[in-house]
């Protein structure tokens, strides 16, 4: 019962609180990437002045249930952030924030829209490039810490850091994938290309493509929040030193962003399971056997 | 308050440009001219747009590809003329199959001149249809919309 108070209660909060953060961070993104490419750049408001153009725009869709789907992957994408922020399961939260997206691909399938149609294969392409070291993630938790709840991760004497530092490279290698930055933006990309230039959300348009951008400033604080809790351990300091690898984390995957050309498809698969593989699968037999 | 004016996110078509105008959209976008200042984004969909920059002349091929966009753009929206072929033809007005400017085909808001466009001309056309944008804002709350244009509408009067 008290889990499931907490998760509530953390899913609110995270509902006021992941907006707002996630929005900074994006506009801090543009910014930074605008330095990086000598321009001036945008206001650092600009993404919240986009979203709030977004709603004020015509409600314009092909039909009814695309609105559903991705109210339902707002909600689950929430619902993550609670259970990871409140300190419950990793391996819950990774489990609805895929369901998530599984909403936002179902939504771009609904629309029956080739380009639309062509985002939500490579989407799902993306999910399963990242999703083998996800579940390797949560394995080396569990083996680590002994738990899955991230709470848990608060008692140890070690952060998680310490003994599974190849998990937390293959989990930055699918970062990229999830932030969805260059060179793995396959399936949306946010700059001025013209070719499938947000493939997924072609046919999303005004307050539905606001809760997409909402849906996404939610996910990049969960998996922000993910490369943290590898630093956690006793002790309140541990939690400045997450926040500040956390900061190192977003800069390098901006640096990421802006330097690398995106690459095909073929190449994601195979290297984000390679990655995940030879880290994931190498540190757990050493947490098995060693 | 309107957030129209503060980020327009455009689409570019090119009618039958000579590419000269084209060039001039994208070095807009580029580190020279920097129109991300103003939150300017080039979506390249129209369902994501706000402000429709068209260069070039309007042929009987393109009128419906220029329509079809006009119309799958939600409101409110802008359109903006691109250098002196997308105005009246420019220098193709009397080729046989130019019909003429973007006028032809869809209502315009704001027309840039300039043969090629300059990046300058086009960021104050874009800060022009800023004010368009928002204007509409206001009719579409009282419930006016843009008119659709069926694509095999006659040609609109010039200028109309
Ligand atoms: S206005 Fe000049 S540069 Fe632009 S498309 Fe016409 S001919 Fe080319």
């Amino acid at each position: 019962m008290t889990t499931f108070v907490a998760t509530v209660v953390g899913s609110i909060c995270f509902a006021v609180l992941a907006p707002i953060v996630g929005c900074f961070l994006d506009g801090l993104d543009r910014k930074i990437s605008a330095g990086m490419q000598g321009r001036v750049g945008p206001k650092l408001m600009q993404p919240y002045w986009d979203v709030r153009k977004l709603l004020q725009k015509e409600k314009m869709s092909v039909n009814t249930v695309e609105g559903t789907y991705i109210a339902c992957a707002l909600f689950f994408a929430i619902v993550a952030g609670g259970l990871f922020y409140s300190g419950g399961n990793f391996l819950l939260c990774t489990l609805v924030i895929t369901l998530s997206s599984l909403f936002f691909i179902m939504a771009a399938y609904s629309t029956r829209s080739p380009f639309a149609e062509v985002g939500a294969a490579r989407e799902t392409l993306q999910v399963m490039s990242y999703e083998p070291m996800v579940i390797f993630t949560a394995v080396g938790m569990y083996m680590i810490a002994g738990t899955f709840d991230v709470a848990g991760l608060f008692d140890m004497r070690h952060p998680l850091i310490c003994y599974g530092w190849p998990i937390f490279l293959g989990l930055l290698f699918i970062l990229t994938i999830k932030l969805r930055k260059s060179p793995f933006d396959i399936s949306s990309s946010h700059h001025a290309h013209q070719e499938l230039v947000k493939g997924i959300t072609t046919e999303m348009s005004g307050p539905t493509l606001a809760r997409v951008q909402i849906l996404h400033w939610c996910e990049n604080v969960l998996f922000l929040g993910w490369t943290g809790m590898f630093f956690l351990s006793a002790g309140p300091a541990s939690l400045i030193v997450a926040l500040v690898f956390v900061a190192l984390v977003y800069f390098l995957e901006i640096w990421i962003d802006n330097n690398f050309a995106r690459v095909k498809w073929q190449v994601m698969l195979k290297w984000a399971w390679i990655v995940a593989l030879v880290a994931g699968g190498i540190n757990i037999a050493v947490l098995a056997f060693a | 308050m309107s957030f129209m004016s503060k980020s327009p996110w455009v689409i570019h078509y090119d009618a039958s440009s000579c590419n000269g105008c084209d060039i001039e959209v994208l070095a807009t976008l580029c580190p020279g001219f920097d129109a991300e200042r103003f939150g300017v984004i080039n979506t390249g969909n129209p369902k994501h747009a706000d402000i429709f920059l068209v260069t070039g002349s309007v042929n009987s091929r393109n009128i419906h590809v220029i329509r079809e966009i006009y119309n799958q753009m939600p409101e409110p929206k802008a359109v903006i003329a691109c250098g002196c072929c997308a105005c009246e033809g420019g220098v193709f007005h009397d080729c046989y199959n130019v019909i003429g400017g973007v006028d032809r085909a869809i209502p315009v808001d704001v027309y840039a001149p300039g043969c090629a466009v300059r990046p300058e001309a086009l960021i104050d056309a874009i800060v022009e249809a800023e004010k368009v944008l928002e204007e509409k804002y206001e009719a579409m709350k009282k419930g006016e919309h843009a008119p659709v244009i069926p694509l095999d509408a006659p040609v609109l009067k010039k200028g109309a």
